[in-house]
């Protein structure tokens, strides 16, 4: 980076020059009182494009969803109080998926701060529990390298969202502008390299294993390993599932691919994970909605190798045998060194018990039904946009759907709240990935109750000409809440059901964008066909889907890996 | 559940206090005691936690003080030999009736009394934690006004050293 050296300049006019300086394409926000200074700055120039969102969430979700579409940093500018606190959802939700992202938020005045001025939140308190590290600037001298830590830390190590807090006086105050080249911190210094030593020990374990299983996460995604990771599986011949954050790390097309594990996981995925003798976990947390029960998940004896960047991922809520603390790619290169010319053991035997769990079946669904089935919705929408598309989605039943039926072939494709769980997320991150993306196929998966947690977005769609196809899976019911009520609370649909919903072709008429309603089986593929061909129009297709579906299969809450509720149990 | 007496070199930033107290309320780990004050850099603090919780939630407790951007060194004293101390001002009641008797008391513990008035002394007492509950135990309950304590400060015997 050029060494930006000029003489003094004002705070607002920093923070823009820094963004410059980093490259910043997009800033996703929303103007008011306390960042009106650097507001005038983006003004003033046209290196960074402003995206204003109609609600603070959405700059947080679209900014997420920018960077998890582009490996490129989000940045979203928020005003203090509301601004910031609005915001809060869609720092956690990249919190929680480790996201690389920058959040500048404005404050008030240094001397109105703790006197409970108008708009005044204690935004570092707020944030403090959500994010990677947050920081107040108090001083003008201090903007540009607080800025330039926030860009260095937002992006190494295990990444995450950083924010600057800077008073509303700060931005008026005056220095010397000197963008820092590069950071060092004596108390922030990531490792790269893993251990020779425990990589040797990796490799000979994997090439002693007589069941093996490669289980990876998002962190594979995040680190850009998916060809590292290819290289390996193909190279050893293992089996390989992907979780819901790391779909697309290996292609889902491949036949060594078993699908998603966890809660909604694959029966052979599931099935695996438990009676696998060598497990290599890459980049993944052994979280609970994957491994369920970990005592459960203990009961059979397996040697677990985790490579990861964050030390506290590891042993965590499992015991590994070989812990691998490094960045993903560097670990990947050096174990592939070791295995290249080495022979595995044969896995036919392993291979044969995975083919008879896969002849389960366990995705199957009713396919003469003559209500909508979701799951068709989401073949077709597969078959449509032959597997091309960038899909983001909401939370709950069509999240799940989407995971197992679109087969991503490729990372960075699949773009949803995993760790958090953001009903709302789904339409502002597909903001985000079409302007990281332009051109491309952009699909939001969602349903009539997530959609309406960001609903007001699709103004945004409109004012940037953001052509994002919604399939919304209308059920009536917030479909996962239901799904519990049914199976574990006696059928008593407390509050699940959707009332009063809008007539959503209407709603999408009235922001000026198109909508269709779908609500025959043999309309959806010609209505998708046909919505897809337009691409300069964001269009509504609302799918009037089986109210009664249930995401199969189910490992309930609290219970073992494969304890699984199929399909076919009901 | 064993307990740890862990030790962080932390950045002197506004906020790296919270930033630490907030990681043990969020996770749900104990704090014992905290005491924290700068170093003989100006720019690093010391802190002392003691906590107690089983090995698993103390190695997590370590590598996610570790994660902490402003934490610059972490160490569980309690791996290896190690000194504690903690200081405690009490002020007990102590009329013509009790003065020598107290007197006695705060000399069989090592103690000394830093403030005198008519019908109080003020005892400084330094020990491990359990020296301090041993002297408050020996009191009569009633003769106690006031107690104060720091918490545990901890330091690696030898050559055991933590800094950056």
């Amino acid at each position: 980076m050029d060494r930006v050296k000029t003489s003094t300049l004002t705070g607002a006019e920093i923070v823009v020059r820094c963004l410059q300086a980093e490259g910043v394409e997009y800033v996703f926000g929303y103007p008011g009182g306390a960042v009106l200074f650097i507001y005038d700055e983006l003004f003033k120039q046209d290196r960074v494009k402003h995206v204003l969102v109609r609600h603070e969430q959405g700059a947080a979700h679209a900014a997420d969803g920018y960077s998890r579409a582009s490996h490129k940093v989000g940045v979203c500018l928020v005003t203090s109080g509301p601004g910031v606190t609005n915001a809060v959802t869609g720092i956690a939700t990249a919190y929680m998926d480790s996201i690389p992202m920058v959040i500048i938020s404005g404050q008030v005045p240094t001397h109105a701060i703790g006197l409970d001025a108008f708009q005044e939140v204690d935004t570092v308190g707020v944030t403090r529990p959500c994010v990677k590290h947050n920081m107040l600037v108090k001083d003008v001298r201090a903007l540009a390298s607080s800025i330039k830590k926030a860009f260095h830390i937002a992006t190494t190590g295990r990444p995450g969202p950083v924010l600057v807090d800077i008073p509303k006086d700060v931005t008026t105050q005056s220095c010397e502008f000197d963008y820092p080249q590069s950071i060092s911190m004596r108390s922030y210094n990531p490792v790269r390299k893993g251990h020779a030593g425990q990589i040797k020990k990796a490799a000979q374990l994997l090439l002693e294993a007589k069941r093996p299983m490669v289980y990876t996460g998002g962190g594979v995604i995040l680190s850009d390993a998916a060809p590292q990771l290819r290289e390996l599986v193909k190279l050893l011949g293992f089996p390989c599932t992907n979780t819901l954050m790391g779909l697309g790390a290996y292609p889902a097309t491949d036949r060594q691919f078993l699908g998603m594990p966890g809660m909604h996981g694959t029966y052979e995925a599931n099935m695996s994970m438990q009676h696998c003798d060598v497990l290599l976990a890459i980049g993944a947390r052994f979280d609970d909605r994957v491994i369920g029960n970990p005592a459960h998940f203990a009961q059979n004896p397996r040697r677990i190798i985790h490579i990861d960047i964050d030390p506290s991922s590891i042993s965590k809520r499992v015991k590994v045998d070989v812990p691998i603390v490094g960045n993903i790619p560097d670990v990947l290169d050096e174990l592939l060194k070791l295995l290249r010319d080495s022979k595995p053991q044969d896995i036919g035997q392993w291979w044969k018990q995975i083919d008879e769990w896969r002849a389960k079946d366990c995705l199957r669904y009713d396919r003469n039904s003559t209500i909508i089935k979701p799951q068709f919705v989401l073949e077709k929408l597969y078959e449509v946009t032959k597997g091309e598309a960038f899909v983001t989605s909401d939370v709950g039943q069509h999240q799940m759907w989407a995971a197992q039926f679109y087969k991503f072939d490729r990372p960075r494709r699949w773009i949803n709240s995993g760790g958090l769980g953001t009903m709302g997320f789904g339409l502002p991150a597909a903001m985000g990935v079409q302007l990281a993306n332009p051109g491309a196929t952009v699909a939001c998966v969602t349903g009539e109750s997530s959609i309406m947690m960001c609903l007001q977005e699709l103004s945004t769609c409109k004012q940037y000409r953001l052509p994002i196809k919604i399939i919304n899976l209308n059920n009536k019911y917030m479909g996962m809440v239901r799904q519990w009520q049914q199976f574990f609370h006696g059928n008593r649909y407390s509050e699940s059901y959707m009332d009063a919903l809008p007539d959503f072709v209407k709603l999408a008429e009235g922001y000026g964008h198109r909508g269709v309603l779908i609500e025959k089986p043999a309309d959806v593929e010609p209505v998708l066909k046909e919505s897809f061909s337009r691409k300069d129009e964001l269009v509504f297709l609302d799918f009037i889907t089986d109210q009664k579906e249930n995401v199969y299969p189910m490992i309930p809450g609290g219970k073992g890996i494969t304890e699984m509720i199929l399909y076919e149990d009901l | 559940m064993t307990r740890h007496i862990i030790s962080v070199l932390v950045e002197n930033e506004a906020g790296a206090l919270s930033r630490i107290a907030g990681l043990f309320s969020a996770r749900g780990y104990n704090i014992e005691s905290l005491t924290v004050a700068p170093t003989e850099d100006a720019s690093m603090s010391r802190m002392t936690i003691v906590t107690s919780g089983s090995e698993d939630v103390v190695e997590q407790i370590t590598k996610q003080l570790n994660k902490l951007i402003e934490v610059v060194k972490v160490v569980d004293l309690s791996e290896a030999e190690h000194i504690e101390r903690e200081l405690m001002l009490i002020k007990v009641r102590a009329g013509q009736k009790e003065r020598e008797d107290m007197k006695r008391m705060a000399d069989i513990f090592r103690g000394r009394i830093i403030d005198v008035s008519d019908n109080t002394y003020t005892i400084e007492l330094t020990g491990d934690g359990r020296k301090l509950d041993a002297f408050i135990q020996a009191l009569d309950p009633a003769s106690i006004m006031e107690t104060v304590r720091t918490g545990t400060s901890g330091i690696g015997r030898g050559n055991r050293v933590l800094r950056v």
